[in-house]
């Protein structure tokens, strides 16, 4: 009795839904798409490449971020565009959980550690960046492939293996960059405000970094956990049919 | 006789036998808690399609072209708490946090500050809370009919970490010695004032329109509109006045405070509201043919 309404599936690879359907076949948007997930993967390519020969020639962690500031604000600033992305309907993934990566990211880069030079110089600025590079480089990738229509499947052994060590690479290397920098936010103040004041409002910025590091604790957990059950959904077994 | 079936695996649950084309979703669902008795009534759902909606207690099997041998899918909808409950412990929270701020400010200011003087405008924002708050309670006791007799249990957490959370926000800030009265002074303070009580009386008149728009034990559904109280002549332009006017009495509050947390609280207030305002009006807009065109959903005019 009920028709069933076919939907015009085109190539979305692999679990990438196609976006809003008024925009589905749109080739500009796909252009456009190529064109933005080409360029960051080749962004964080050159990062990439940057940290290897710097390790290599100078093997000197403390002037490693001065190296490679400039290409690390761009691309991974641009990475706001993809929030708008799945705000609009461009890309369907979740525009919250797409926020709070995003924001995350950025958050970490601009309000930690641009704003605290002094966290700059440490070694755990190579862990995150290691594994915010590797991580990325085959993200982008991936994202390429699925919007050619098909995905290498060692691309995507990658994508959902590498998290198993990058993750908690990553993790400890933007945890402790953000204790790190907690004595010199006490000391200086930034971006607080305290009583009085005309809009009755304080905000200590860091309480507000103890809280991040904290929210670390639950929010781990669940996205690696959720990276495991989408590795086990998806690698497994790619000749047999799924069975539901 | 029904099959049952889970909605999601497909398999077999049980039979029900005792039922006519005439009984309703509602005795279906008293017959599989005889049963199954882990799954009280209001915990059940049911749906004819495993993917599609669930199907309302009061359809009968025959509406739903369901015969003999017919199929039904079960989904648990978990443990339940009713709405009566989860509000009272909702609003109960703000109530009692908020005073414990006014009423006992060493506790969490310190020693001196039980000494301080409070500012006016202070001692008005208390009265303005409370009488908010005991009016939902009241409200919740007295004057509502809820549709559904209960939600998900997780909900009373969510709803109270809200509720409970902002309360202490907003008190904190307001009761606090440091606490900076309005730049405008008494215009500010008493002009809020106005506009708060207006609005709560908006709010008041509303919930009692809406109450008896519905006969008592029926989950009937009309089209709400004016009355002679001049209050709820906002249904001329809006679906769902009482959030217009919510939502007006805390942006009152705001300013009677000058208080940015409670703009704050004002704002996800309003955002939650113009969520369900929307969907109340493309609800009302479905259901009834002659719903007038001319009404927003929150917003008159806006949204």
């Amino acid at each position: 009795m009920a028709t069933a309404t076919v939907k015009a599936s085109s190539a979305g690879g692999d679990g990438r839904r196609k976006a809003n359907p008024n925009m589905g076949e749109n080739n500009a948007v796909k252009a456009y798409l190529v064109a933005y997930n080409v360029s960051q993967m080749l962004g964080w390519l050159v990062l990439m490449i940057k940290i290897i020969h710097h390790m290599a020639a100078e093997q000197d962690v403390e002037t490693l971020y001065a190296q490679v500031e400039p290409i690390l604000k761009i691309f991974q600033t641009a990475a706001v565009m993809e929030m708008v992305h799945s705000a609009i309907g461009l890309v369907k993934s979740n525009p919250v959980l797409t926020g709070f990566q995003v924001f995350s990211r950025v958050f970490l880069l601009w309000g930690v550690v641009w704003s605290v030079p002094e966290v700059q110089t440490t070694g755990y600025i190579l862990c995150f960046l290691v594994a915010w590079t590797i991580t990325e480089i085959i993200r982008y990738s991936f994202y390429f492939f699925s919007l050619l229509g098909q995905v290498p499947y060692f691309l995507k052994w990658c994508r959902y293996t590498f998290f198993i060590i990058l993750y908690p690479i990553g993790v400890t290397g933007e945890v402790m960059t953000i204790y790190l920098a907690l004595p010199h936010v006490l000391e200086s103040d930034m971006y607080s405000v305290s009583l009085p004041n005309t809009a009755n409002i304080s905000f200590s910025y860091y309480y507000y970094l103890c809280f991040i590091i904290f929210s670390y604790l639950p929010v781990f957990p669940q996205l690696y956990g959720h990276m495991l059950a989408q590795r086990k959904k998806i690698i497994s077994s790619p000749q047999r049919p799924k069975k539901e | 006789m029904v099959q049952i079936l889970h909605a999601r695996s497909g398999e077999l649950i049980t039979s029900l036998g005792d039922l006519q084309p005439k009984s309703t979703i509602y005795d279906v669902k008293k017959a599989f808690a005889k049963e199954k008795r882990k799954y009280y009534p209001d915990r059940q759902g049911f749906k004819t399609d495993p993917r599609g909606k669930m199907v309302k207690d009061g359809d009968t099997l025959e509406s739903l072209g369901l015969k003999n041998g017919s199929r039904l899918y079960f989904k648990d909808l978990g443990p339940q708490v009713g709405w009566t409950t989860v509000f009272l412990t909702e609003y109960a929270g703000p109530l009692v946090i908020y005073l414990i701020f006014y009423l006992r400010p060493s506790i969490v200011y310190g020693e001196d500050a039980a000494e301080l003087p409070y500012a006016n405008v202070v001692h008005i924002a208390a009265g303005c809370w409370s009488f908010h708050y005991a009016k939902r309670l009241l409200e919740t006791v007295f004057v509502h009919r809820f549709s559904h007799a209960t939600m998900p249990i997780a909900n009373i957490f969510k709803n109270s970490v809200y509720y409970w959370g902002f309360a202490a926000f907003v008190a904190y800030f307001v009761n606090h010695p440091l606490y900076t009265p309005p730049a405008y002074g008494d215009l500010q303070v008493y002009g809020g004032l106005a506009a708060f009580v207006i609005a709560e009386l908006g709010n008041l008149s509303v919930h009692i329109a809406l109450r008896n728009l519905r006969p008592p034990g029926t989950k009937e559904r009309k089209i709400p509109r004016s009355t002679s109280n001049p209050f709820t002549w906002l249904f001329g332009l809006v679906s769902c006045p009482n959030y217009s006017y919510e939502a007006t009495a805390w942006l009152a509050f705001t300013v009677m405070t000058q208080c940015l947390p409670a703009g704050l609280f004002m704002l996800a207030g309003f955002y939650q509201m113009a969520v369900w305002a929307q969907g109340k009006h493309r609800n009302y807009l479905k259901e009834f043919k002659e719903y007038p065109r001319r009404r927003a959903a929150i917003v008159p005019f806006v949204l």
